[in-house]
């Protein structure tokens, strides 16, 4: 049992941590009342970006690269959004749309279209002493990327910075009424400009992991809907830093059960395991959405 | 004279709209450092530069974006955000598909039912969305995208199983046989008559739009679910899941058409992404269908010129979808700079708070 359930649980862990990069990014967004449907393009962006940015300064210059190119997409939405005041949505997801045809376009121009696989420099797991020697868990969350060990540092950090400090109480204030907000002497458009920028950071780290930490190559439309996951698993979340991070662990679960299903030799198309994420979404949102509450103003016409 | 001086104005919106997009692939081609001149000589030849590429490229390309160009009309129009026709299209098309295949013997009757039965799983495909939105709440946004994917691995599935052809060496379904196909078009290469399906439909949404009761709860339920709701008349919710399940029918309909007139067996691969450029070409027409059948038109020559930029002069088709992000973007942000401009009065709630 232990010997299938250590690798179980390291895949999920895996999985989940570029969802739970991206999700904890659009949670802050959604906390000012604005959503970001174009984080499925950050992502993508962040994992173009952190191909270009391997190629040319290894794995340090990859994630810079991955937060460079999420962070372009997020400002391209707070352009649009916050000083135009374009549609939310429909920006976003035409920036989604953007993504797909400018990576595609600058992979094809850079790189050729031969299909050649590009290797870009992976950051290997590294294990934590004495915490890697905890039983059955120990060697699943602690011989893991680096990248894994930040998510699991960024979601107490935001959780303390959002509950306990005057900034964080600012950011929840504008989501649920930016008005008063505004009157009680908060600057809501730059918070909203500054959570916009986080949030498409985070967006390309998480792409920057699906690169650097995972696939080790670029391939078009890596992210795979992966920005959209992390919106249904900010519901999922209940909006909260801790809840945000178990949707993500629930997400990695579902898809790492593949690989647990076919370590016992059971055999089912593989489409149904592609598929599994999207489906599981659905029923989560369906599930979750009667029983919480929104930010009151999230997606309002500014 | 008030008539001449709109026909005018059309006009230059459309010569304004063509050069614009002219330039701005032309801008992209210099940055990207390719020969803009073969480039843009490919794209005309590509799309509009002889008759069999106007009818075999752009037209045959601009059937779906027409169809799947009134369904994101539909939709928007009644304030839902329906990102699922990509979905709703491959929906429909394995179905029509899947009744084409099963009864090759019986010609035209077949191919209405085939016709008929991608309506309804495009339909059905968009009515899950649908439910999921009136009862449990939750955005179509984000259950259509997940829709799509979904649909798109259940066509690989079929296309691998139960639809298989019979030697199972490729991911594709048998081939329809010929009694089953929409017939092409005399003299017109391989336009074939889905476009005639396609103009009627838009001619009579657009009609439908302007002088029914159906268009008018449409527009006001899209323009404020709250003003609809409390001035009586309306069954926002009805009016809301009928746009929704109608956008999903007319998507499921251009994936039939696409499948009994174009490439005649079911494919993964059967859409290249027109659910998305429907987006782009529901919006440049301001959602309405007898324009969508202009700008439907546009993108069937742009994704036409692409393919023809990427074989003659190597560049990315992929730059086409940039541009037509592009559009959007574009879009939207006229419309709200012209919103501010002409009132400052707006909308609370037009937008996506959750529904009870």
């Amino acid at each position: 049992m232990t010997s299938a359930l250590t690798p179980f649980l390291a895949a999920t862990i895996r999985t989940a941590t570029p969802l739970a990069l991206a999700a904890l990014g659009e949670m802050l967004v959604e906390r000012t009342g604005i959503i970001n449907i174009g984080l499925e393009g950050a992502v993508l962006a962040g994992a173009f970006g952190a191909l270009a940015g391997a190629t040319a300064g290894g794995v340090a210059g990859g994630y810079a690269g991955a937060m460079l190119g999420g962070l372009v997409v997020g400002a391209l939405f707070a352009w649009g959004v916050l000083i135009l005041r374009a549609d939310q949505i429909i920006t976003g997801m035409a920036l989604t749309l953007f993504s797909a045809g400018a990576t595609g376009t600058l992979y094809r121009a850079w790189y050729g279209t031969s299909g050649a696989a590009l290797h870009a420099p992976t950051s290997g797991p590294r294990s934590i002493p004495i915490l890697t020697s905890i039983p059955v868990v120990g060697e699943a969350l602690f011989h893991q990327p680096v990248i894994t060990y930040f998510t699991y540092l960024l979601t107490p950090v935001l959780a303390w910075w959002m509950y306990r400090t005057h900034s964080g109480l600012a950011l929840r204030a504008i989501g649920e009424r930016p008005d008063a907000a505004e009157a009680a002497g908060i600057h809501v458009a730059r918070t909203r400009a500054h959570a916009v920028l986080v949030g498409g950071l985070l967006g390309g780290l998480a792409g920057g992991t699906l690169v650097l930490a995972q696939a080790g190559t670029f391939v078009e439309n890596m992210s795979a809907g992966r920005g959209f996951i992390a919106l249904a698993i900010v519901v999922l979340g209940r909006w909260r830093p801790f809840g945000v991070a178990l949707g993500a662990l629930l997400f990695g679960a579902a898809s790492a059960l593949q690989y647990a299903f076919q370590a016992m030799g059971w055999n089912a198309p593989y489409q149904l395991f592609l598929a599994a994420p999207y489906l599981l979404t659905l029923a989560a949102l369906a599930g979750a959405m009667g029983r919480t509450r929104a930010p009151a103003a999230l997606g309002r016409p500014l | 004279m008030l008539r001449d001086s709109r026909a005018l104005r059309v006009l230059i919106v459309a010569i304004g709209t063509i050069a614009a997009l002219t330039s701005a692939i032309a801008l992209l081609l210099l940055v990207g450092g390719y020969d803009v001149v073969r480039a843009l000589d490919a794209l005309w030849t590509g799309s509009v530069g002889s008759w069999y590429a106007v009818t075999s490229a752009t037209l045959v390309r601009a059937i779906p974006l027409m169809l799947t160009g009134c369904a994101v009309a539909v939709a928007f129009r009644a304030g839902v955000f329906n990102i699922g026709a990509e979905g709703q299209l491959l929906a429909g098309g394995a179905a029509a598909a899947a009744i084409a295949l099963a009864f090759p013997d019986t010609g035209r009757v077949t191919l209405l039912a085939a016709l008929l039965a991608g309506i309804l799983a495009g339909g059905a495909w968009a009515g899950i969305a649908a439910l999921l939105r009136e009862r449990f709440g939750v955005q179509e946004v984000i259950s259509t995208i997940m829709l799509n994917f979904i649909a798109l691995y259940g066509v690989s599935l079929l296309v691998r199983g139960m639809l298989q052809e019979p030697t199972h060496a490729y991911p594709q379904s048998s081939t329809i046989a010929e009694a089953v196909r929409l017939t092409r078009l005399p003299g017109a290469g391989r336009l074939h008559t889905g476009i005639l399906i396609a103009l009627a439909i838009a001619l009579l949404m657009g009609w439908l739009f302007r002088n029914s009761a159906a268009g008018f709860r449409l527009m006001a339920v899209g323009e404020s679910p709250a003003a609809a709701m409390s001035a009586g008349m309306i069954d926002v919710h009805r009016t809301r899941t009928m746009a929704f399940v109608t956008s999903g029918a007319l998507a499921g309909l251009a994936g039939a058409i696409e499948v009994l007139g174009v490439t005649y067996a079911l494919y993964e691969d059967l859409s290249p992404g027109y659910g998305y450029t429907a987006i782009a070409v529901a919006l440049l027409a301001g959602l309405d269908p007898w324009r969508v059948m202009f700008t439907s038109l546009l993108f069937g020559a742009l994704e036409a010129g692409a393919g023809a930029m990427q074989r003659d002069a190597g560049v990315p088709s992929t730059l086409v979808a940039m541009i037509e992000a592009l559009l959007i973007l574009g879009v939207v942000a006229a419309q709200a700079v012209r919103r501010r401009r002409t009132t400052h009065a707006h909308v609370d709630d037009a937008g996506l708070e959750p529904t009870t």
